[in-house]
């Protein structure tokens, strides 16, 4: 079954000249695929990631997830759908400084607003303990290690159970200890917890463990 | 309690310099605001219990007539005209029936003739010149609270008895007159009386005090040597005294008399009362609105400190009217803050001011706590911190996360 197809999608950017950034894109993800997507600086990965996210509405093409055409909705029906299916995870981590580890990671539940508080909070912690952050639960956000922060940053994209998850270089900024920890993480969502994971990367070890790589250039797949 | 509002009561705590900053902003802003337009309300009181101590809301008079050419059919000629005041007499006809005429209407309280005489005080070969006001003293009192300013004897027993007189403290102490001495006086007409004093008032209006007196009407009527009927003014109250102006023209078509509301009466003051609400209203307003530009600021700098959140709140689900929400109800709740603190000032400021002695015919400051000021006050401020809210709340949920996550 497939979580995401791409029919012919393709993007222009107009300033400061017109140039194409991706051209006539078309691909599927299955459910539970982890995908690596690489490709040289400039080549489009990003640009196609938020597209694939539906936070880039601008664009030619059409894009499915779960099942549905999702090309031309609203934007309050878009955030409404990814705050149920899709979780992300950025090179920076985007805690908001203020606020516990604890209270970050349920932001998103708070705001499906599917759960009760308390159902929340102790879903929050088994998060945290699956990130091995159990202690760290009630520090601010600001008062973490780069990899902790970069942790509860995917624990907070894992407290709704979404479909997907998209990574833009995600391990960018760790070394490699914690890039093993991460990947530990996501093989085991997707083989066990049925998720699916599309990440953008330029750790080929990385992509090389991931079940399947989509290299980009110039705006396209090769 | 909701996700936005918990977002944004945790901005509002963890920032709490710019909290109180922009909530001390209101709170000057509030509480100069309210203290100004209850100082006014203050001194638009004085300035008409002041008015209304010797005016009526309306007064009912037979206004002079000019004389009218007679040709005033179209197309016939022209002839040099030189129009007069025609020379009949300034009483009005039938008083008792126009008096009960006028009774008739609802807004109408109290109606009372007067007769006011030109006459002299006399002592010994000194003359002084005065007003005798010719009332039937309850009504008049009902009108103009005479009792209030009486200090010394009692106006009640003016009531009936033509022999007595009511005369300003100043007056008194010319003539060092006391209560039941007797006093000579004499008109326009040349008619002389000798009257009791019955009471002595002291308005701290010193012109009034030093030239005023209230007779009674028959007493009046006599000095002029008029009849019973002979009446110059009929003084009417109304329910709203802000409503003389409307009922002033009903009672014109009612009676066939001129009516001039008391505004009328007192144009060139009422212009100076308009002077001072418009440069009140309008310095009172600015401050408020300076108060909301400091909202605006404030406001607009934490969706710059916070444009990462913003845009990772987006991506995660939160919708634009959700962003909104958050950083709207942070401009509500330090709108709250300061127009509850602000309000609490004014209060403190108008206890404080209330007590000042001023003197003259005013006493003490003019000022009350005026409910109205301090809700319509706590209105204009939530509304003014909506919208320096609002525009900021709005830019922050334009926010697209794609150009923040690029970066
Ligand atoms: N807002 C923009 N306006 C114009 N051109 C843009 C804009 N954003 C990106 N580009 C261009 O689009 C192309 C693709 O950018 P994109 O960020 O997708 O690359 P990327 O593959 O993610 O690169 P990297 O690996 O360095 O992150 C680049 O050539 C970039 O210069
Ligand atoms: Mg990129």
């Amino acid at each position: 079954m497939n979580i995401l197809e791409t029919k012919n999608i393709s993007k222009y950017f107009h300033d400061p000249v017109e140039f194409q950034v991706l051209k006539n894109i078309s691909f599927t993800v299955g459910k539970g695929e982890f995908l690596s997507m690489i490709g040289k600086s400039g080549s489009g990965k990003s640009t196609l990631l938020y597209i694939l996210s539906t936070m880039d509405t601008e664009y030619q093409g059409q894009l499915m997830i779960d099942g549905q055409i999702v090309t031309g909705q609203s934007n309050d029906q878009l955030a409404a759908m990814r705050n149920q299916k899709i979780g992300f995870v950025f090179q920076f981590h985007y805690l908001l400084p203020e606020f516990s580890c604890l209270k970050n990671i349920m932001i998103p539940a708070l705001k499906l607003g599917k759960y009760s508080t308390k159902e929340i909070e102790s879903k929050a912690y088994d998060k945290l303990k699956l990130l091995g952050l159990e202690d760290q639960a009630l520090k601010p956000a600001s008062k973490l290690s780069g990899g902790q922060q970069q942790r509860v940053a995917i624990a907070r994209a894992l407290i709704n159970d979404p479909l997907m998850i998209m990574c833009d270089e995600p391990t960018g900024n760790l070394d490699s200890k914690n890039t093993a920890i991460v990947f530990d993480i996501f093989k085991e969502l997707t083989s066990q917890l049925g998720q699916t994971i599309i990440a953008v990367t330029h750790d080929d070890e990385f992509a090389k463990n991931s079940d399947r790589i989509i290299e980009m250039k110039d705006g396209e797949i090769v | 309690m909701n996700i936005n509002a918990d977002i944004a009561s945790t901005y509002l705590f963890t920032n709490k310099k710019l909290t109180l900053v922009a909530v001390m902003g209101v709170l000057l802003g509030m509480s100069i605001y309210i203290f100004m337009n209850s100082m006014l309300v203050g001194f638009d009181r004085t300035s008409s219990e002041s008015i209304f101590k010797s005016t009526a809301h309306i007064r009912v008079y037979k206004d002079d007539i000019l004389s009218k050419p007679l040709h005033q059919t179209e197309g016939s000629t022209s002839v040099i005209i030189n129009p007069k005041v025609v020379p009949a007499s300034n009483t009005i006809i039938n008083p008792n029936e126009v008096v009960s005429l006028i009774k008739k209407n609802p807004d109408v309280t109290i109606v009372t003739p007067q007769v006011s005489a030109t006459i002299f005080y006399n002592v010994g070969k000194t003359q002084i010149a005065g007003m005798a006001i010719g009332v039937i003293p309850s009504e008049a009192d009902m009108m103009f609270n005479i009792k209030s300013t009486i200090v010394e004897g009692d106006f009640d027993k003016m009531q009936g008895n033509t022999n007595a007189i009511a005369i300003g403290s100043g007056v008194a102490e010319k003539l060092s007159l006391k209560i039941n001495d007797n006093i000579n006086i004499t008109s326009s007409k040349g008619v002389n009386r000798n009257l009791k004093v019955a009471a002595i008032f002291k308005t701290n209006n010193s012109v009034i005090d030093k030239s005023k007196s209230y007779i009674n009407i028959t007493t009046a009527q006599q000095l002029l040597q008029e009849n019973n009927t002979y009446v110059t003014d009929i003084n009417v109250n109304v329910r709203d005294p802000e409503k003389a102006a409307k009922v002033a023209p009903v009672l014109t078509n009612l009676t066939g008399y001129k009516s001039e509301g008391w505004k009328e009466a007192n144009e060139s003051l009422m212009a100076a009362f308009r002077m001072r609400k418009i440069v009140i209203t309008f310095v009172s307003y600015t401050i408020l609105i300076v108060a909301g530009f400091g909202i605006y600021n404030i406001l607009n700098m934490t969706v710059s400190q916070k444009i990462n959140d913003i845009a990772i709140l987006k991506a995660m689900g939160f919708k634009g009217h959700d962003v909104i929400r958050i950083f709207l109800t942070q401009a509500l709740s330090i709108g709250v803050m300061g127009v509850v603190s602000g309000m609490i000032m004014a209060a403190i400021l108008v206890t404080l001011l209330k007590r000042v002695y001023i003197g003259g015919d005013i006493g003490f400051f003019p000022i009350d706590y005026e409910l109205s000021k301090f809700i319509q006050g706590a209105i204009v401020g939530m509304v003014i911190t909506f919208f320096a809210g609002y525009l900021p709340a709005r830019k922050a949920a334009q926010v697209d996360p794609v150009s923040i996550f690029r970066k």
